[in-house]
């Protein structure tokens, strides 16, 4: 198989935090050691709760933020060793969509020229194609030509988005980061929108990082599925094999939570996780879920001794994958 | 069917597209709404009309800034000596605002010529003063760090010096300097040494009040984004920055051309300023406190006194108008 477009490994950003009178040094693991790639053409999906370094990752990715440590490499070539003209020239392969349309976008700049801003910052289209390129994104995006004049607040909250997205295909990039790009918008609005980011996708052929917390949009955009909790992936796979055969207990808390409107799907096995999300300034040692983990607390006394230590690499990060989440009550096995 | 035609070619008397407005044009909405902000505007507009055609308005009125009229036919001889008579000291048809005493000039005259001098001098201060604090304070708030702090220290520093104390002891050394050189002809002198100090003087205020902006509009996700494609330095202060500033700029330099023109009085009025013959409204005023002439002519204090404070009073209540216009969130519309 050929180079994956864009590789990760080992990717790290640790904050250092002071607080308190003494200044004390506290480091937060925003993310700590992701592996994945990304296939030309492909969407990855990276899911977790808040705060678990879902958009850290793509502002990493983006090159906004410095990586403690770990590599991203863009066709081979490391990000993160680039001079200042090859990062500029980074920048137009991957752009980013962000999460808020109302304040990703200058009120005092027109939707044309917040458009055209990417092409000026790179001067790479002579002036006079400006204004031509510019209107065939809004097309392609589904803005109206004379929409070109007017200012964001003019906008709904799903149009923003729209030229949100033309900005960010401006420079016609090979990756774009699309960080939670739908849910700040209504339910209705949200579907116009992850559409047409798959129809770009099918047309174009570009690549996204889909980040997003739901689910459901995610098993509609998604290749490949990344479960972040933490700064660490969890579970790593294809859509499939994630929302039809999740391996880790974490993966399998989550979609159990994912609301249904199917006949009999009652609350009755919805996993339910307990207490809150730890610090990531003091994450739990070994596996970073079990203070969490419906399995871990089904476990045995000398099955769970093992989660205190290091999870080795792969696709499922969890000592024991194959464990209950759920005390299956005596009644209810006798029932099937 | 009906449908299908409509559809096809919209009828002539379609509603036009509703087209956006730009901020500037809401903003003019907005003042053009307002009594007192037209008023104002208009005030303003007018005194820039009355300095800018100072010839002309003279030259109707047949007199000019300089001509003395110290005749004892004009000026009383005996009794107070310099004093216009009655009939020269009030606005009459041949000299609309009377002669001042002591030389027996044109009054409506040197008002004239006076209005061009306080004018210029106030707006130039004020660019002066607007360019280095926008550049300054921009630049401090983007750049941050050593940048800011240096900045932030030079603004503290021109903050707490008392001004008029420094003022009051550089002009005169300026204007002496500036004597020598060769462009020094007329009231070249006294106009530009004003705006050096003035502009010098009052830029700190604005370039603080421009920092702490753009300290809140840097973590603004539209400046990420144009991080994201890549936009320079440069750019992103003059294209994403400065238009998200430039309200509170306009407002500020509105409001910084009154406090300018009252300066220029105050400084002219304590002799630092313009001086005879260079006629400005400070002068005037100086003038009319010289040897007391304020004291039997009133007339020739209140002249300038109210022309400086209709100014004053119009550019603050348009400033007012400008800041309340320009406000995007203001639901006065």
């Amino acid at each position: 198989m050929s180079e994956p477009l864009l590789k990760v490994t080992g990717l790290r950003k640790h904050f250092t935090v002071r607080k308190g009178l003494a200044r004390q040094a506290s480091v937060v693991k925003a993310v700590d050691g992701l592996d994945f790639t990304l296939e030309r053409g492909k969407t990855l999906g990276l899911v977790g709760e808040s705060g678990c370094g879902k958009s850290t990752t793509g502002k990493l990715l983006m090159r906004l933020l410095e990586p403690t440590a770990g590599s991203i490499a863009l066709d081979g070539r490391d990000v993160a060793s680039l001079r200042k003209d090859e990062l500029q020239s980074f920048r137009r392969r991957v752009q980013m969509v962000f999460q808020n349309p109302a304040s990703s976008l200058n009120p005092r700049m027109t939707v044309g020229s917040a458009i055209a801003a990417p092409l000026a910052a790179q001067k790479i289209t002579p002036p006079e194609g400006v204004k031509k390129r510019v209107q065939s994104l809004m097309d392609r995006v589904g803005l109206r030509p004379e929409h070109a004049n007017r200012f964001p607040h003019e906008f709904s909250g799903g149009q923003r988005q729209r030229i949100g997205i033309a900005r960010a295909l401006a420079l016609e990039p090979d990756v774009v980061i699309c960080d939670e790009p739908v849910s700040a918008l209504d339910v209705s609005v949200q579907a116009q929108v992850v559409n047409l980011l798959k129809d770009i996708q099918d047309e174009l052929g570009i690549s996204y990082i889909f980040i997003a917390h739901d689910l459901a949009v995610v098993r509609h955009m998604a290749d490949d599925v990344a479960v972040m909790y933490l700064g660490k992936i969890m579970e790593h796979g294809s859509r499939d094999q994630i929302f039809g055969d999740p391996q880790h207990p974490y993966t399998r808390s989550l979609l159990s939570a994912v609301p249904s409107v199917e006949l009999g799907a009652g609350s009755k096995d919805r996993i339910r996780l307990q207490g809150d999300l730890p610090s990531p300034a003091n994450p739990p040692s070994g596996c970073v879920f079990r203070t969490r983990c419906p399995a871990y607390a089904l476990l045995p006394e000398e099955k769970r001794l093992l989660c205190r230590d290091e999870i080795p690499t792969g696709s499922v990060a969890c000592h024991h994958p194959d464990a209950p989440l759920l005390e299956i009550p005596a009644a209810a096995t006798t029932l099937v | 069917m009906s449908t299908a035609a409509t559809a096809t070619a919209p009828p002539e008397g379609a509603p036009k597209l509703v087209t956006g407005r730009s901020l500037l044009g809401t903003a003019w909405m907005r003042i053009r709404r307002s009594k007192i902000a037209m008023v104002s505007l208009a005030i303003v507009i007018l005194m820039v009309l009355f300095a800018l055609l100072a010839p002309v308005l003279t030259a109707i009125e047949g007199q000019n800034p300089d001509a003395t009229n110290t005749g004892p036919d004009v000026l009383d001889a005996f009794e107070n000596p310099g004093l216009p008579l009655p009939g020269y000291m009030f606005p009459s048809a041949e000299h609309w605002l009377g002669v001042e005493p002591g030389l027996g000039r044109d009054l409506f005259a040197r008002l004239a010529y006076g209005a061009q001098v306080s004018l210029i001098i106030a707006l130039l201060s004020t660019i002066v003063s607007v360019i280095l604090g926008t550049v300054l304070g921009a630049a401090a708030g983007y750049f941050g760090g050593k940048i800011d702090s240096v900045i932030s220290r030079l603004i503290d520093l021109f903050l707490a010096f008392p001004h008029l104390l420094l003022v009051l002891s550089i002009a005169p050394i300026l204007q002496s300097r500036l004597k020598d050189s060769p462009l020094a002809q007329g009231s070249f002198v006294p106009i530009t040494s004003l705006v050096v100090v003035l502009g010098f003087f009052g830029w700190a205020y604005l370039a603080r009040i421009v920092r702490g902006q753009v300290l809140s509009i840097r973590e603004q996700e539209y400046i990420e984004a144009a991080r994201s494609f890549g936009t320079s330095h440069l750019s992103m202060i003059l294209k994403q920055i400065i238009p998200n500033v430039a309200g509170v700029v306009l407002v500020y330099a509105t409001m910084m051309i009154p406090t300018n023109i009252t300066a220029e009085a105050a400084l002219s009025f304590l002799g630092v300023g313009v001086k005879d013959p260079t006629p400005s409204w400070g002068q005037m005023l100086n003038a009319a406190q010289q040897g007391n002439w304020y004291l039997n002519d009133p007339w020739f204090l209140a002249v300038p006194s109210i022309a400086l404070i209709i100014t004053v009073l119009a550019f603050n209540l348009l400033g007012d108008a400008v800041r309340d216009a320009l406000d995007p969130k203001s639901s006065r519309n």
